[in-house]
């Protein structure tokens, strides 16, 4: 027994080791789970920016002073750059999957615990060079979050797109190998790492999701790479690789012969399965947090875990829904729109699980909860314009409308930001060992639920009576003056929205340390982390290898003493 | 030790591959724990799927590069002079000869990398037996096929410097043409591939030189000999497809 405990090697103990270079996969999890919080509220602070503008275009603002057009697309790129990579990307995968992968399938870490590390370090310092581009010369880019050739691609297109776009590009590059390093990790950890008896098809559905989600930014990040190595060659090294001849400012500039399309295809093969790589760990955690709070069994478990991978295989198949506009051939078109609408399947039978799984049950509203349904929520209403979007014959009409940006911020943004929500709602008392303050958390969740839809669900009709996205000022435009109390309205609906999220911060920050002291299972869940001390001890289960007999979601077993049986439970009864 | 509590000690072995089959209820084992520090076996397991998992990224830059090198290729481009869509796409005049030679010198190095990779395996299957006081397995051929292996790829990298010295001296610079840059562009980063590959191979050659056990070293020069195969498969694509689709 002595030999056994001594096997458990104790953490580090300095503060540089524990908190800074950690190996420790929690630690790491945490790390990337700030990062994502600081980006959030950067990228937050520019869309205030932006909506502010929208409504009072000459109002003088806090640290950027008047905004001009350029000013606005600046605004417009950072602010979807940083959401995108920095909190999309970055908290539901790298945050709650570092934390949660390894002691879900029972692992003491990560696989590769000094390649963990290095992947949070490497990310860190992508988002600080992304951050500098605020401060070069001429600012941050305008080139929006997609990064279109040829104004990208050249030094002179506009302001920012010196220095702030290289740091932009050396950013992504960054961030690409920091994810591929990342994606790395996670594959080989649930291959090789997985406790005795946690099969493949034992494990809770949130690694499941993880596991495809690192497989999609696997193939996916290399290939951005490279899109963005021949983007920085065009810049500074005069090759054509995506600007043809050009003339700006009556300037014959030296390209020949690149194409402009050339970039949209290697963007968006990269660009949409990262929209998956945002979404994904969100139906992991709602999957899970459904089953636990309705006290059922997921509906379909394995039809979940086809789900996930079916919508993975075919995330990679349809980049072209985001190119009707850009010149394509019509039988191309049609087969992307073919493929898009097929995302539909997959995606209806998660959704149709995630209502059986509620269907007749005994659902315990708690905060988590609230935030999983929030999720479908979010999913369906944000989900049922994608079909629209992706026939050429519809999306030629919306595609430069302000329908897209509701469209893709309530399935991809808000519905992710929800998955991150009820992520830190559940497994807060497993991390910091306290809870947080139920009461306002119910309160964070109505405000932010009924402010987002406020927010992007006027979006769409904007959008049908013809407002445009990426331009900075209505206030002129004659055709959209009648928009302009809608317009308003979004805009005062997201100052409360944005005034909420403070309830959130508060009720974080003030749990941590004051927060009623947390049991080590307080919901009264199967998944492993929830049989581990609170919070759990440096090697996640203090010198022990657990062993898995159950399913992930074994509730209301006929026959079992209590109404869940845990995996690692030897004793209780198989529920299938 | 049999009990019946939610977390049982299983022999480290037990983890890994996890859930071939369902555990026995009540089992349990004794022995070591998952520390997070496996042992040889699982940890060359490990690392072989790990450059597996990493090599299918490398694999998705070359293919993004070679699509983007087949399409840029087919593309019609605007001339200002005509005003009408032309053909612009001019057939780079490799260095042949200087590239089969780099070539027969990385085949050469992926051979000598296997043999050292087989080597070491030898070595450090015979390691316990030559631990044994008294016993003697007679000297074992000891060529050093690891550092043979480093200095082929050196020879290989100055090799393709010197095509692109070959290719500046004929006129095609980086930005000259289309073609021309996605010539460099290829070469550039397999080499930087390869170099990382020598990198490691000096890694193994510094830890030879410490003494340090023989079974962490065979895990780096197995794993790196592999990387190093596939580099050589990589560089055949890529000079396949510049020579054969100029």
């Amino acid at each position: 027994m002595v030999a056994q405990d001594a096997h458990a090697h104790a953490g580090p103990q300095g503060f540089i080791r524990k908190y800074v270079f950690s190996l420790d996969h929690k630690v790491i999890g945490l790390q990337y789970y700030f990062l994502a919080l600081a980006a959030v509220f950067v990228g937050m602070f520019l869309s205030l920016l932006m909506r502010i503008h929208m409504i009072w275009p000459t109002a003088i603002l806090p640290l950027v002073g008047e905004i001009r057009p350029e000013t606005y697309l600046q605004l417009l790129t950072m602010h979807g750059t940083i959401m995108v990579f920095f909190v999309l990307t970055t908290a539901p995968q790298s945050g709650f999957g570092n934390y949660f992968l390894p002691i879900q399938i029972g692992a003491p870490d990560m696989a590769f615990p000094v390649l963990n590390m290095l992947s949070f370090w490497t990310t860190f310092v992508a988002f600080v060079v992304m951050l500098a581009a605020f401060f070069a010369v001429g600012g941050a880019p305008l080139h929006g979050w997609t990064g279109y050739a040829p104004l990208s691609a050249l030094t002179n297109s506009g302001p920012g797109e010196q220095l702030g776009a290289d740091l932009w590009i050396t950013s992504i590059a960054i961030f690409c190998i920091a994810s591929l390093m990342g994606a790395l990790n996670f594959i080989t950890t649930v291959l090789d790492l997985r406790a005795k008896g946690m099969t493949m098809m034992r494990m809770p559905l949130t690694c499941w999701a993880w596991l495809i989600t690192a497989i999609l930014g696997l193939l996916a990040f290399g290939v951005l790479l490279s899109a963005g190595i021949l983007l920085l060659l065009d810049r500074n090294l005069g090759t054509s690789f995506y600007v043809p001849l050009v003339v700006v400012n009556g300037q014959v500039m030296g390209h020949k012969g690149g194409s402009p399309l050339l970039w949209q295809h290697l963007f968006w093969f990269f660009g949409h399965p990262e929209v998956y790589i945002a979404i994904l760990p969100g139906m992991g955690v709602a999957s899970q947090l459904l089953s636990t709070f309705a006290r059922k069994p997921i509906f379909g478990y394995k039809a979940m875990v086809y789900a996930i991978m079916a919508i993975g295989i075919l995330g990679f198949v349809v980049w072209g829904h985001h190119m009707f506009m850009s010149g394509m051939s019509p039988y191309s078109a049609f087969a992307f729109s073919i493929m898009t609408m097929a995302i539909g399947v997959p995606s209806a039978i998660k959704t149709f699980n995630w209502l059986g799984t509620l269907y007749k049950a005994k659902i315990r509203f708690q905060t988590p909860m609230l935030y999983a349904i929030g999720f479908v929520s979010l999913f369906v209403s944000g989900g049922l314009s994608g079909p629209f979007l992706a026939q050429p014959v519809l999306d030629i009409p919306l595609h430069d409308t302000a329908f897209v940006v509701g469209h893709f911020h309530l399935i991809m943004g808000v519905a992710a930001i929800f998955g991150m929500f009820a992520g830190t709602y559940y497994w807060f008392p497993k991390m910091f060992g306290r809870m947080m303050n139920e009461s306002l958390g119910r309160i964070h969740f109505v405000f932010t639920l009924i402010g987002t839809y406020c927010i992007f669900m006027p979006m769409h009709y904007l959008g049908m009576a013809g407002q445009p996205r990426r331009y900075s000022q209505f206030t002129e435009v004659a055709y959209l003056q009648h928009l302009m109390p809608l317009n308003r309205f979004i805009t005062y609906a997201a100052f409360v929205t944005i005034a909420a999220q403070v309830i959130f911060v508060i009720n974080l920050f003030w749990s941590m340390f004051k927060g009623p002291k947390a049991s080590d299972n307080p919901w009264e869940s199967t998944t492993l982390e929830w049989t581990t001390a609170t919070p759990p001890p440096h090697d996640n289960f203090a010198g022990h290898t657990p062993v898995v007999y159950h399913g992930p979601y074994e509730y209301s077993v006929p026959g079992a003493a209590k109404d869940y049986v845990m995996q690692t439970d030897p004793a209780g009864v198989t529920a299938h | 030790m049999a009990t019946l509590s939610p977390t049982i000690r299983v022999q480290q072995t037990d983890q890994g591959g996890g859930g071939t089959a369902p555990p026995i209820p009540g089992g349990g084992g004794d022995g070591g724990r998952g520390d997070g520090y496996p042992d040889h076996g699982q940890r060359l397991r490990r690392l072989r799927l790990a450059l597996a998992i990493g090599l299918t990224s490398v694999t998705m830059i070359f293919i993004s590069l070679t699509s983007a090198y087949i399409v840029r290729r087919g593309l019609p481009t605007f001339d200002d002079h005509t005003g009408t869509y032309i053909q612009d796409w001019i057939p780079v005049q490799l260095p042949l000869a200087l590239l089969l030679i780099n070539t027969a010198l990385l085949a050469a190095s992926s051979l000598t990398a296997e043999l050292a990779r087989r080597q070491i395996i030898r070595q450090a299957a015979l390691a316990p037996v030559r631990s044994i006081p008294g016993v003697s397995l007679g000297r074992e051929s000891g060529f050093p096929w690891l550092a043979l292996t480093v200095v082929l790829g050196f020879g290989f990298l100055t090799g393709q410097w010197l095509a692109w010295r070959e290719l500046a001296d004929r006129g095609f610079y980086l930005a000259t043409s289309a073609s021309s840059s996605f010539v460099y562009l290829l070469t550039a980063v397999h080499g930087v591939h390869l170099i990382g590959g020598i990198l490691v191979l000096l890694y193994a050659a510094v830890v030879s030189l410490l003494h340090r056990p023989v079974e962490g070293r065979r895990i780096v020069v197995d794993v790196t000999a592999w990387y190093w195969h596939f580099m050589f498969g990589l560089w055949l694509g890529i000079f396949a497809l510049l020579w054969f689709v100029r």
